[in-house]
């Protein structure tokens, strides 16, 4: 009985979508303005200016917006610092010297051993309070970070930690969400997608009591970005 | 809110609505969310230009609806989930528990959805034994509190902070009473540390959707708490319920329109999160969902296409309009008796619930056109509430004094009645769709009446008391319920 009052359902909603937008019976074919945006998906006319601007001027944007939404920002000359700029803001912050390495091993196979830290790569659990992850890239427009999920970059540790440090490459910082889509397509395939997709535009946080904004709702309470200057001369 | 044309109103409204932490909630609009809006897109040259984008996207979605749902559903299965077509909130409602019986699920792990509030569902699944646990720190706080949102991105904003402590207190056992709650941080420190324990055990997660996109078969939550994320993530089956009219057509034009989206809700430039969901994980995933679910809930708009209507559908349901109204702004939500509030909730309550139940909705405006101005898929709201007390007039459902030309704010100061219809409204609604709509009916209603009771009485009222409405409304619930 389930699945005829599924299909039935179905059937009845598409017929009085039809039947509201006037389409004549049996002309239920998708048109070519429809087709080709489908097809060959393109950026809409308008996009802000603020960040057509050249690729240095569009890091340095990335890091200001980054920073207006409680980010921390910092420029490392190339990944091998990495591990020595996690020790040091994690004893900045006097936070455990324990870290969760997405299992990318552009990250999970850096000198951790040059550190104090007690490193393992996987997924994150309650026990993790810190995550270091790579990136797809960042949008300069925002400040928002792009951050994909798959077996390289499990996607729990993008939440679950209490600090999330975040590495991602100067040359993959863009100036807007349609030059990530555009690439996303070009590496992945027209249509396809990883399970999820997320842009990260600052540390979680709430106004929900009294509308004071507070920041580490359910996800990250600090966002610390690491900037590999990886195009420097 | 021009105080100088009303004064008796404004006595009255602080009269009537002596609800302290409400009025203090609704004093901070301004700054809250009023302020910040207005600082986002004056820092933002392209803002009006990409209203007209992101409105032209939406047009062109509404004329081609029927094919953008069916190139969103193929790919979803594409991608291995599931699409759930259901003509009213009943359906959608069977739909979700059915998905829960067949996981054999005893816990349910909600992220914010309006949809899930529209259809009811929480109370319904209750009802089945199910444990559901809104994870948004706003809803988490109206639930145990047994309250509906009062506000669609701010749920808990009539709510203040020793409440929330109170609420806090009785809910979360075993913990040292003499804690100190005092501090928003506290409080949330708390509700965090609870909600990772229900994180970490639930079979279900539903979510809602702010668009479906029919390119990827894709759904996009936009949060700032990081809760909905971590809901879809970690139960074994994520169901997204979304409105037929969430769907666009591209990644491009998402995000033509979530440009417009944050900066006229809260004033970010862009939420903390936007999470782009695409079927279950995948078989080299580490985490993720084994299942995905999208509902598709139609519950009436395919016939609000074509119509005058048509134009609310583009709605991504920002608040700008609420948190613009000078109505909205004196009463609060809960006063509108249904689940939208402010002036989309005035014009789409109708078209939804219907116009003899919603009727009067439409006439709690002055007017002034400030909703419109603000609304970033510039829907003329003003004139459909117009449209709407046009059908009314010609059903003879309004008293002549409601007719046209009188003044809003005028007819507010002399006659509360008008509020008394719309809290009225949940009552009925609640009877006209039986099962599980007990909880939007309950506390708040009393309070707002409990509030209204103290105006002058109007005169030549036909209507019932709301104790006599109320008994009657409890009465019949009692008798409908299995
Ligand atoms: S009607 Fe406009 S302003 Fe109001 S919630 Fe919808 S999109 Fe936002």
């Amino acid at each position: 009985m389930r699945n005829s009052a599924k299909v039935s359902s179905r059937d009845a909603i598409l017929g009085r979508i039809r039947q509201s937008l006037g389409r004549e019976a049996g002309q239920y074919d998708a048109p070519k303005d429809v087709l080709d945006r489908l097809s060959a998906p393109k950026s809409n006319a308008v996009v802000p200016a603020r960040a057509q601007i050249s690729h240095d001027q569009q890091v340095a944007l990335f890091e200001q917006m980054a920073i207006d939404v409680n980010a921390t920002v910092v420029h490392t000359a190339g990944f091998e610092d990495i591990p020595r700029e996690v020790a040091r803001f994690l004893a900045e912050h006097n936070l455990p010297a324990r870290v969760k390495t997405s299992p990318d091993v552009n990250i999970s196979g850096l000198p951790w051993s040059e550190t104090a830290l007690e490193v393992t790569a996987g997924v994150a659990g309650p026990e993790d309070a810190v995550s270091v992850t790579s990136s797809f890239g960042g949008v300069a427009e925002t400040g928002s970070l792009m951050l994909r999920s798959g077996a390289q970059t499990p996607y729990t540790l993008n939440m679950l930690p209490d600090t999330h440090i975040a590495v991602v490459k100067a040359s993959e910082i863009v100036g807007t969400y349609e030059e990530i889509w555009a690439r996303l397509r070009t590496e992945d395939g027209q249509g396809n997608m990883p399970r999820t997709f997320l842009w990260v535009t600052g540390p979680s946080r709430t106004g929900d009591i009294e509308q004071t904004i507070q920041l580490g709702a359910h996800g990250p309470r600090r966002l610390h970005i690491v900037i590999v200057d990886d195009q420097a001369s | 809110m021009n105080v100088s044309t009303s004064p008796k109103f404004k006595e009255n409204v602080h009269g009537a609505l002596r609800d302290e932490s409400l009025q203090r909630a609704l004093g901070r609009l301004k700054t809250g969310f009023r302020d910040k809006r207005l600082a986002a897109i004056n820092n933002l040259p392209e803002f009006e230009a990409l209203r007209d984008q992101a409105c032209d996207i939406k047009n062109h979605t509404l004329e081609n609806l029927d094919h953008y749902l069916l190139k969103f559903e193929e790919n979803v299965k594409a991608n291995g989930g599931h699409v759930h077509w259901c003509a009213d909130a009943a359906e959608a409602r069977e739909t979700v528990l059915r998905i829960c019986r067949d996981k054999d699920a005893k816990s349910v792990l909600k992220g914010k959805s309006m949809i899930s509030e529209e259809i009811g569902l929480n109370d319904f699944l209750e009802k089945e034994d199910l444990k559901v646990v809104e994870t948004d720190l706003g809803e988490y706080i109206i639930q145990l509190r047994h309250e509906p949102p009062s506000h669609i991105i701010a749920p808990a904003i009539h709510v203040h902070k020793e409440q929330v402590a109170d609420s806090f207190r009785e809910t979360h056992k075993g913990r040292d009473p003499n804690r100190s709650l005092a501090e928003p941080r506290e409080l949330l420190d708390e509700a965090r540390e609870v909600m990772r324990e229900h994180f970490f055990a639930a079979d279900i997660g539903i979510t809602g959707a702010n668009f479906l996109i029919a390119e990827t078969g894709t759904s996009v939550i936009v949060t700032n708490e990081g809760n909905g994320d971590l809901t879809q993530t970690l139960s074994r089956v994520h169901i997204a319920i979304a409105s037929l009219e969430k769907v666009v057509p591209t990644l491009e034009d998402a995000s033509s329109i979530l440009r417009v989206l944050a900066r006229s809700a809260t004033g970010q430039e862009m939420s903390s999160y936007t999470t782009f969901s695409t079927g279950p994980r995948r078989e080299d995933d580490l985490d993720g969902p084994q299942e995905y679910h999208v509902i598709l809930l139609d519950n009436g708009r395919s016939n609000m296409l074509g119509t005058e209507f048509q134009d609310m559908l583009r709605c991504i349901r920002c608040a700008a309009c609420m948190n613009h109204c000078p109505v909205y702004g004196a009463v609060g939500g809960h006063a509108y008796g249904w689940v939208y509030p402010g002036p989309m909730g005035s014009v789409l309550t109708p078209s939804l619930i219907g116009v003899d139940e919603a009727g009067h909705l439409p006439n709690a405006s002055t007017f002034c056109g400030k909703c419109e101005e603000v609304c970033p898929m510039r829907i003329p709201l003003p004139k459909m509430m117009r449209h709407w007390r046009e059908r009314e007039f010609e059903k003879h459902l309004s008293p002549a004094s409601m007719r046209f030309g009188i003044k809003a704010w005028a007819f507010l100061a002399s006659r509360p009645r008008l509020y008394r219809t719309a809290t009225g409204l949940a009552a009925k609604v609640m009877n006209k769709m039986a099962g599980g709509r007990g909880r939007l009916a309950k506390l708040p209603l009393a309070g707002g009446w409990t509030q209204i009771r103290d105006l002058p009485a109007p005169q030549g009222q036909n209507g019932k008391t709301f104790k006599e409405l109320w008994a009657e409304k409890q009465a019949q619930k009692a008798r409908g319920s299995k």
